[in-house]
């Protein structure tokens, strides 16, 4: 086993440095205080700035504890800003794909629908933003579940409602199901809310690489799929470009 | 074969973006970047036209095509869209501006402006260029420039300085700069100027010597969409094809063709536009006559302006200026946390009012306030301010042209706002509709790009491509909606007057 990382111990000692007392520190006080170069330690306040855990004051440059750490644990990502960020990769899929798009994250235990785009055939819709899914029997929903964005306990000590035969409503097929979608990468649905439904999903990453949310289209299973009941490959591509899009514009890195 | 994209440049108030298009006009990578707003005194708002262009160079077009993964032999041609009647001043010979650009949300000249409509009267110009004097236009900022700079008048009558709005900068640059860079606008942009006839879409001799403004140092006006030449800087030999002021680029881009089709962007400030046809209709509510596009040889297509100087900047000025949130998406989570305005309204009259009041001595005012209001409310009253500024100008429409919008076509940063979306069709009474490509104005100036390149053969085949995104209808209760709308015009009126100059 590898020892443990310096810099990101140095990175807890500031953080518990700047916790301490009236909080605002100066880079030169925070180095003298940890025994650290200036350059280390300004190469570490940065990051820490960079994720918002750290803020610096514009008019003395010092630096004391950033928002983020506030609402750790909670979503640090407005729902309204995913939106925002999305909406021209969205709108782009809907076009390219043919079919209705929707964003999607964790929310007490249900899929939130936090943006909606037309099937672009000019028909008429409603848009159904503020709707909730059920994680286990949605795209977005098991994309939420296999990388973490949510927790899978709760839903594996109670029964899982089945929708239609198709519902994966036993822990064994759920956790199988979410094994495979951690190894491709992305996640179908067929018939398993809505007999004739269907919808391909893929995981949407913030910063360092945390899944937010879930993108993915949706529309008749016969459309989607082909007559062995795969998804249609180069659906699959689009969604999969589609969510690497956003959260390259979220600051997701590689991904 | 190797697939081929259209580029368009869209250079605005808050930043410069470079959007590839497919032939589907699906958009296919962006790149982005800001660029610094300078507020050296109460009501100047400067760019520098130098930032601009080296943002354009070194982050915004490389980013681009590397989103893409092309090369610029691939681009089948270029079209800007730009912010418009931003007074740029340049030497010819060595490529500097004469100080910074001076923005269109710049009041410097108000004094000059209330000074000309005093003495000379609307009249004279309206019958000119179809504009009456405000602030918001470019030659009283010319004036303001000859006025204060020292010897620029003479420079400028030997041809030693060149001026232009931002689309010119840009391709003078793009196409040689200093060493032989073409030196045009197109009639959109011109129509801003208040020195283009709007007849003859050429520069009218009798405002030329108005304004003291000589012809030397005037672009060439020429066809919204046609080929001008071929870029030599950044994207060798690719063809430069269209150039529209932002608001008409968005007309465009929504694919209004036909009268009477119209549209609303929501940026930095909101722009209603409504295509009049080859005809040009004078306005008798507060709206302003400008052209739409021109396409080639074809006539000219007019249309009526609703200008709204302030909507989104409101949200800036509450995220930067108020630090209440910390992205302007934001406001909609603040604003959710709240059932109503709780009483409280909010005129942004930051550089007067625009359509349809024109009321240059307005400043903006907060109404309402009691014990019991709330951020919340606040950040409601925010995102109203720009549903009723709609409605007036929505009503202004209505009042002049003879066919009475049935639904609103919006794009723009501020649509993905599901709230303010829904609020805007409870206010207007209609509904409100986002195409599925919400960069419209960039879409526009690639349209207008691909068509005079051959890329697209028609508008009708443009047309096919817009699809509807999203649509709000409205649900708000006649009764509540009438009330609120009285206590907004009662707010406005306390704005009224309130600079004295
Ligand atoms: N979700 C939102 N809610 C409210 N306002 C928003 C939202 N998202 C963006 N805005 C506002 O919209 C504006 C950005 O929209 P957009 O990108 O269309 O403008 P812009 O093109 O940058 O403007 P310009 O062309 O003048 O530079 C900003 O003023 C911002 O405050
Ligand atoms: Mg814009």
């Amino acid at each position: 086993m590898a020892g443990p990382v310096q810099s990101i111990e140095r990175a807890a000692a500031i953080l518990r440095l700047l916790a301490q007392g009236s909080g605002r520190l100066s880079l030169g006080e925070v180095a003298a205080s940890l025994g650290l170069a200036k350059g280390t330690a300004h190469g570490i306040l940065r990051t820490l700035q960079s994720v918002d855990f750290v803020e610096q004051d514009k008019a003395t440059g010092k630096y004391q504890l950033g928002a983020a750490l506030l609402h750790l644990g909670t979503s640090y990502l407005d729902i309204n800003e995913l939106r925002s960020r999305s909406i021209n990769w969205t709108d782009a899929l809907a076009a390219r794909s043919g079919e209705a798009v929707r964003l999607g994250v964790p929310l007490e235990g249900k899929v939130l629908i936090v943006h909606h785009v037309f099937r672009p055939d000019d028909t008429f819709q409603t848009l159904d933003v503020g709707s909730l899914l059920p994680l286990h029997a949605s795209a977005l929903g098991k994309i939420l579940l296999a990388y973490g964005a949510t927790p899978l306990e709760p839903l594996m000590e109670t029964d899982l409602e089945s929708y239609t035969r198709h519902t994966l409503d036993s822990p064994q097929r759920l956790s199988r199901a979410l094994a495979e979608i951690r190894d491709t990468g992305w996640a179908f649905a067929a018939q398993e809310m809505m007999m004739g439904e269907a919808d391909i999903a893929a995981p949407i990453r913030g910063q360092g690489g945390l899944v937010v949310g879930a993108v993915g289209i949706s529309g008749a299973v016969d459309r989607l799929s082909d007559s062995k009941g795969r998804p249609h490959a180069s659906l699959v591509g689009l969604t999969r470009d589609a969510a690497r899009a956003i959260s390259r514009d979220l600051g997701a890195g590689r991904w | 074969m190797v697939e081929r994209y259209v580029m368009s440049i869209d250079q605005g108030t808050m930043s410069t973006r470079c959007i590839l298009f497919d032939h589907q006009g699906r958009l296919v990578s962006v790149g982005q970047r800001e660029h610094e707003q300078y507020f050296a005194k109460p009501g100047w708002a400067e760019h520098d036209p130098t930032e601009i262009w080296s943002h354009l160079r070194r982050a915004v077009v490389p980013r681009a095509l590397e989103g893409a993964g092309i090369r610029p032999e691939q681009i089948a041609a270029i079209g800007i869209a730009n912010q418009r009647e931003t007074t740029v001043v340049w030497d010819r010979r060595t490529g500097v501006p004469v100080g910074h650009a001076i923005t269109w949300q710049d009041t410097r000249t108000s004094g000059y402006v209330e000074e000309l409509r005093r003495t000379t009267g609307d009249d004279f110009f309206l019958e000119r260029c179809g504009l009456s004097p405000t602030t918001y236009f470019s030659a009283p900022r010319l004036r303001w420039l000859f006025d204060h700079v020292d010897g620029l008048r003479e420079r400028a009558e030997r041809g030693e300085v060149l001026f232009g709005t931002m689309e010119s900068w840009l391709i003078w640059n793009l196409t040689g700069g200093p060493d032989g860079g073409l030196h045009l606008t197109d009639a959109t942009n011109a129509s801003r100027t208040m020195l283009m006839n709007i007849r003859s879409l050429s520069w009218d001799d009798e405002l030329l010597a108005y304004f003291d403004v000589p012809r030397a140092m005037l672009p060439e006006i020429r066809s919204s969409a046609e080929c001008y030449g071929m870029a030599r800087a950044l994207l060798p030999d690719v063809p430069i094809c269209a150039a529209l002021g932002d608001q008409q680029a968005a007309l465009f881009g929504q694919t209004c063709f036909a009268p009477g089709e119209a549209k609303c962007t929501y940026g930095t400030g909101s722009f209603l536009l409504v295509n009049t046809g080859t005809e040009l209709v004078r306005s008798r509510h507060g709206l302003l006559t400008t052209v739409g596009y021109k396409v080639g040889d074809e006539p000219p297509v007019y249309a009526l302006e609703g200008p709204i100087a302030v909507t989104g900047s409101l949200v800036q000025w509450f995220r930067d200026r108020l630090g209440l949130i910390h992205s302007a998406p934001e406001i909609e989570t603040l604003a959710r946390g709240v059932e109503d305005n709780g009483g409280c309204y909010i005129v942004p009259a930051f550089s007067g009012l625009f359509a349809p009041h024109w009321r240059s001595d307005a400043r903006g005012v907060i109404v309402g306030l009691t014990s019991y209001i709330t951020k919340g409310h606040l950040a409601r009253a925010v995102l109203e301010a720009t549903g009723w500024q709609t409605r007036e100008v929505v009503d202004s429409m209505n009042a002049d042209s003879p066919r009475p919008l049935r639904q609103l076509k919006v794009d723009g940063g501020m649509t993905s706002n599901n709230l303010l979306m829904q609020f805007l069709a409870d206010v207007l009474d209609m509904p409100v509709v986002r195409p599925m490509v919400s960069e419209t104005v960039s879409l526009g100036a690639a349209y207008a790009a691909g068509l005079a390149s051959g890329y697209w053969p028609d508008l009708e085949g443009l047309r096919r491509n817009w699809h509807r995104a999203a649509q709000w209808m409205p649900t708000m209760d006649p009764a509540r909606r009438d009330a609120e709308y009285e206590s907004w015009q009662r707010a406005v009126e306390r704005s009224l007057g309130w600079a004295r100059s």
